[in-house]
Parts: C-alpha cells; sequence; structure tokens
C-alpha cells in the first residue's frame, strides 16, 4: 500500500463515518459538526486527486463561512427533540420507499460500471509544478466567463435582496443614528467650553456644640 | 525539508513508514520551536507591557524573570480542569484543540528561509487562508458547550467578528497573488528580491495596514478583543475554561499572532530577505547575516507592534469594529484590486517586469 493510498482510505473512511454520524445523531448541534469534518475529509480526498483548488476552496467557503453562519441558527433553536422524533413509525414505511427510490437511481447512475477505470480511462497524472489553479482560472475566465459573470450577478442579486427584505430604517424620533463623518470631524471647541466662574470659598466649619456644655 | 533522510529511511523500511516518520519529524521540528517562542512571546508582552507602563513586570522567576513561562504553563497543567455542571463534555474538551490545531497546521506551508519548508505547495496562500478559517470553530464550539450566557455571548461575538475580517485579509491576499503572480509562498518571497524598493510594501502600503489590522481581529489581540471583554462578559468564549484547557486557548492566539507575524514578513517586507540588498556598502557588512535572521527579525518588529497597540488602544465598541470591517476595509481591498490591476497594465514601478 502506499502512502497516498492510505491517507485516501484514511480520509474516505472518515468522510463516510462523518457522514453517518451526521444523519443518524439527535444533537442538531454535533449533527452540524460532523457535517464539517465530513467536508474537511472530503476536501482532502480532492487535494489528493489534485484539485487543490477545488478542496481548498471547500474548505474555505463551506467549513469556513457557510457552515458556521449555519451553527449559528442551529445553536440559538430551542429544538425539543421529542416532538421532533414524533411520527417515526408512521413516516417509516414511505420513508423507507423513498430512501429505496433514490439509492436505485444513485445506483443506475453513478453504479460501478460507470466509474471503473475502463469506463473513464487512468487519470493523468500531471507533475509537481502542475497548477490546478491556473487550469480552472483559464477555463473559468475564457471559456466559460458568460456563466461566471451571470453567475457573480445571481449572487449579487441575492445579496442586495436579503438586505432589503431585511433592512428596516426607524425614525430618528425611535432610535438615534451615528453619524460617523460627523464625530470624526468634530473639534473641541464643539465639545468643551470653559466657563468663567467665581469661586465660592465654603465657610470652615464651627465648633461643635459639645464643647460649649 | 529532511528528504535525505527520507531516502535513508526508506532504504530499509516500508515506503509509508519512512513517509510518516519524516512527516512526524518535520512536524516537531516546526512546532516544537513555535511552542518555545509561544511561551517566551508572553513573557515579552508582559515586559514590554510593564515597560510602557512604567512598572517592572515579571522578575521573580529566574534571572530577569525568563522563566516566567516554565512557571506559568506548569502552574497550568497542575491545575485542576474544571467542568462545568451542565456542560457538553465532549465538545467542552475538543473546542480548546480545534482552536489550536488549525493554528498549528497552517504552519506546514511557511517557508523560514529559501527551501526550508515543509510543503512547498503551489497553494500555499490559499493553504493558509483556508486552515486559518477553521479557527473560528474553536471559539464558537467553546462558546456553546460551556452552557453559560456569557461565554455564547463572546463566541457570538467572536466568531462574527473572524467571519466578517476573514473577507478583508482574503482580499488582501488576492492583491499580493496578483502582483507576484504566484500564490506559492517562497515564489512570493523570491519575487520581491532587489532592495528595499522591490518589496510589495510600498505598492500594497494600504493592503499591508489592512493585513495587519485583519489580523488583529483575527487573533482577537487588542482593539479588537470584544471576544474577552472583560468589562461586559467577563472573559468570553473562554470564561469556564480553567487550567490546560484554557492554556490551550492561549497557545493557539499566540501561535496564530507567530503567524500573521510571519505571513505579514513574507508578503508585504520580503520574507528572508535582507533589506539592504543592492545597497553597495551596507549589502556586504550584513552578508553573515542568515536568512532565517532576517525572517526572525522582521516577524519580532511586527510581534512587537501586535504588544505595543495592546498598551495603547482602548478596545473598539462592537458595532464600530463592524463598521471598520465591512464600511472601510472591505471597500478599500476591493478598490486596491483594481489600483493592482491597472499598475499591472501599465507595468508600473519595479514590482511588475
Amino acid at each position: 500500500m502506499t502512502f497516498e493510498l492510505f491517507i485516501f482510505y484514511l480520509l474516505a473512511a472518515i468522510a463516510s463515518i462523518s457522514g453517518v454520524m451526521m444523519i443518524t445523531i439527535k444533537d442538531p448541534v454535533k449533527a452540524a459538526l460532523w457535517l464539517v469534518l465530513a467536508f474537511i475529509a472530503t476536501a482532502g480526498v480532492w487535494i489528493t486527486a489534485q484539485a487543490e483548488f477545488l478542496g481548498l476552496v471547500l474548505i474555505l467557503v463551506y467549513v469556513g463561512a457557510v457552515m458556521v453562519l449555519f451553527l449559528f441558527v442551529v445553536m440559538m433553536l430551542d429544538i425539543n427533540l421529542a416532538i421532533l422524533k414524533e411520527g417515526f413509525t408512521q413516516y417509516l414505511p414511505i420513508g423507507t420507499m423513498v430512501v429505496l427510490a433514490i439509492s436505485a437511481m444513485m445506483y443506475l447512475v453513478l453504479g460501478p460500471e460507470r466509474f471503473g477505470l475502463e469506463a473513464t480511462g487512468a487519470p493523468v497524472v500531471h507533475s509537481a509544478d502542475y497548477s490546478n489553479t491556473k487550469a480552472i482560472g483559464i477555463q473559468l475566465y475564457t471559456f466559460h466567463v458568460y456563466a461566471f459573470i451571470l453567475a457573480a450577478v445571481l449572487l449579487l442579486i441575492g445579496i442586495v435582496a436579503a438586505i432589503a427584505l431585511t433592512l428596516r430604517r426607524r425614525p430618528t424620533t425611535e432610535v438615534r443614528y451615528q453619524n460617523i463623518d460627523k464625530q470624526v470631524k468634530t473639534q473641541a471647541s464643539e465639545r468643551l467650553k470653559m466657563i468663567k466662574m467665581t469661586p465660592v470659598i465654603e465657610e470652615p466649619i464651627k465648633p461643635k456644640e459639645e464643647e460649649e456644655k | 525539508m529532511f528528504d535525505a533522510l527520507q531516502a535513508f529511511l526508506s532504504t530499509f523500511l516500508f515506503d509509508w513508514l519512512a513517509i510518516l516518520i519524516t512527516l512526524i519529524l518535520q512536524t516537531v521540528a516546526v512546532v516544537l520551536p513555535i511552542m518555545l517562542v509561544v511561551a517566551w512571546l508572553t513573557y515579552a508582552e508582559r515586559k514590554v507591557i510593564g515597560f510602557m507602563q512604567v512598572r517592572m513586570g515579571p522578575n521573580r522567576v529566574g534571572p530577569l524573570g525568563l522563566l516566567q513561562p516554565i512557571a506559568d504553563a506548569l502552574k497550568l497543567m497542575t491545575k485542576e480542569v474544571i467542568f462545568p455542571d451542565q456542560s457538553n463534555k465532549y465538545l467542552f474538551i475538543i473546542a480548546p484543540i480545534l482552536a489550536l490545531a488549525p493554528a498549528v497546521a497552517a504552519w506546514a506551508v511557511i517557508p523560514f528561509a529559501d527551501g526550508m519548508v515543509v510543503a512547498d505547495i503551489n497553494a500555499g496562500l490559499l493553504y493558509v487562508l483556508a486552515v486559518t478559517s477553521i479557527i473560528v470553530y474553536g471559539t464558537i464550539v467553546a462558546g456553546w458547550a460551556s452552557n453559560s450566557k456569557y461565554a455564547f455571548l463572546g463566541a457570538l461575538r467572536g466568531s462574527a467578528q473572524k467571519i466578517s475580517y476573514e473577507i478583508a485579509m482574503g482580499f488582501a491576499l488576492v492583491t499580493v497573488l496578483m502582483i507576484a503572480g504566484s500564490m506559492n509562498l517562497t515564489d512570493i518571497v523570491n519575487a520581491q528580491q532587489g532592495g528595499m524598493l522591490n518589496w510589495y510594501l510600498l505598492p500594497l502600503l494600504p493592503m499591508f495596514f489592512v493585513y495587519f489590522v485583519s489580523g488583529l481581529a483575527e487573533t482577537n489581540r487588542t482593539p479588537f478583543d470584544v471576544i474577552e471583554g472583560e468589562a461586559e462578559i467577563v472573559a468570553g468564549f473562554h470564561v469556564d475554561y480553567s487550567g490546560m484547557t484554557f492554556g490551550v486557548f492561549m497557545l493557539a492566539e499566540y501561535a496564530m499572532m507567530i503567524l500573521i507575524s510571519f505571513m505579514t514578513a513574507i508578503m508585504f517586507l520580503g520574507g528572508w530577505l535582507s533589506p539592504f540588498e543592492g545597497i553597495p556598502l551596507l549589502e556586504s557588512m550584513f552578508a553573515w547575516v542568515p536568512q532565517l535572521g532576517w525572517l526572525a527579525f522582521k516577524v519580532s518588529l511586527l510581534l512587537f507592534v501586535f504588544l505595543w497597540l495592546r498598551a495603547t488602544f482602548p478596545r473598539y465598541r462592537y458595532d464600530q469594529l463592524m463598521r471598520l470591517g465591512w464600511k472601510v476595509l472591505i471597500p478599500l481591498t476591493i478598490l486596491w484590486v483594481f489600483v493592482v490591476g491597472a499598475m499591472k497594465y501599465f507595468s508600473f514601478g519595479p514590482w511588475f517586469n
């Protein structure tokens, strides 16, 4: 067994186990963390398949940003697991049927006869200085540039829509907004006023009445 | 590193065993010095801040207090690790590991001198960005597993801050790779050869500041340490941690500080290159300094800035911190991507040839 093969089986085992754990575990936060582990292991498998750009971007985008936001939501939910598990036996037959149907369809499309070496041919082995990032960049920015820009515009519209839906400017009678420019440009003369006052000298405290007695 | 050793081992061992042994040795050779630097960085921090505040700093353990970090480490290791009653035990233990592991793993691609690097991979810059983005899980899991409101608030603040500043950081790295034409860290340094003017500090001056400020925010250092915010949320995400579990969080924070300093030195300050390259007299005078020496010097300067800022600045208010990240740093980086594009188009200066 070569070292690469050992690494591949290790990562593949971690990915499969964490995938199963993610589905079966009860606690949603732990499930999300198992999903993170599955992502990382999958990224490792991609990197061993010489797709280092995709692997690293998977970690950067999905693990580093998307799953964090996902965890935010899951952590703040107060889920009652008992209610969530209700009606398990009731839906079991239909659930089993759906799973069987999906598995059968996946087997038809992704079965071993379509992914053996005789179907795809041996993968091209690139030298160490081959840059997968550059190869993807050239494809994206030349042959698929319109699709790429369209996807970017679509995401931008998504951002604008999300902000437009949630943005609410309340009137200044309710909340006070900061004007940062005004704050930065402020001068000492606007904030500090020197006032001349005549000093008030307190009279010394009189000796107590005890002495008079 | 250690190619000869691997070749020697594979003459009488299994191939995979030889690779495994070499990998472990490489890891130890990189991680051990970093941990030692972390230890004495805490000492330096207390000394520097002490002097800035006209105090002595630690001076009881060993000469000049130099053995203080060892005493601290022993104290942390012998203290009891307390588990809060309602905490989630597994995640409570895993959280410090999640914080430390990426902070250590990122060192795999950092070159210490020409050719002195564990993994000289093409996508080095992307690797560092990807691996350091996992650190946020340490914070968020710690905050949730503690089952305390203070910890959870700290975790929410901290992780939102980290993923916001990561964007600015990523764009700053984009300008570096635009100008260097490579994501390999060794290539980035070698592209800056030929004296101080050829460093990327000048064409990317705003990006240098953006990167360093984002680095401060990523490592939760003052003025961005709202994650701890002892005045409001006691100590934030690690309020329930004690003993070595707390120590591991500290290790991760300081290891990240050193990593950010290394990255800044490599990308903007010419890495291991001498600042006197091309200057007749000074170049030969300083020819004896090893490459690692120059890199260590630059990193020390940057680390000093980390400590200096901590002694100088008050903490940002949370909304102002988010405003700085989203409305100042990110637009600036996007603008600078176009500026660098224009510079490249017009072959401006000694940086594009």
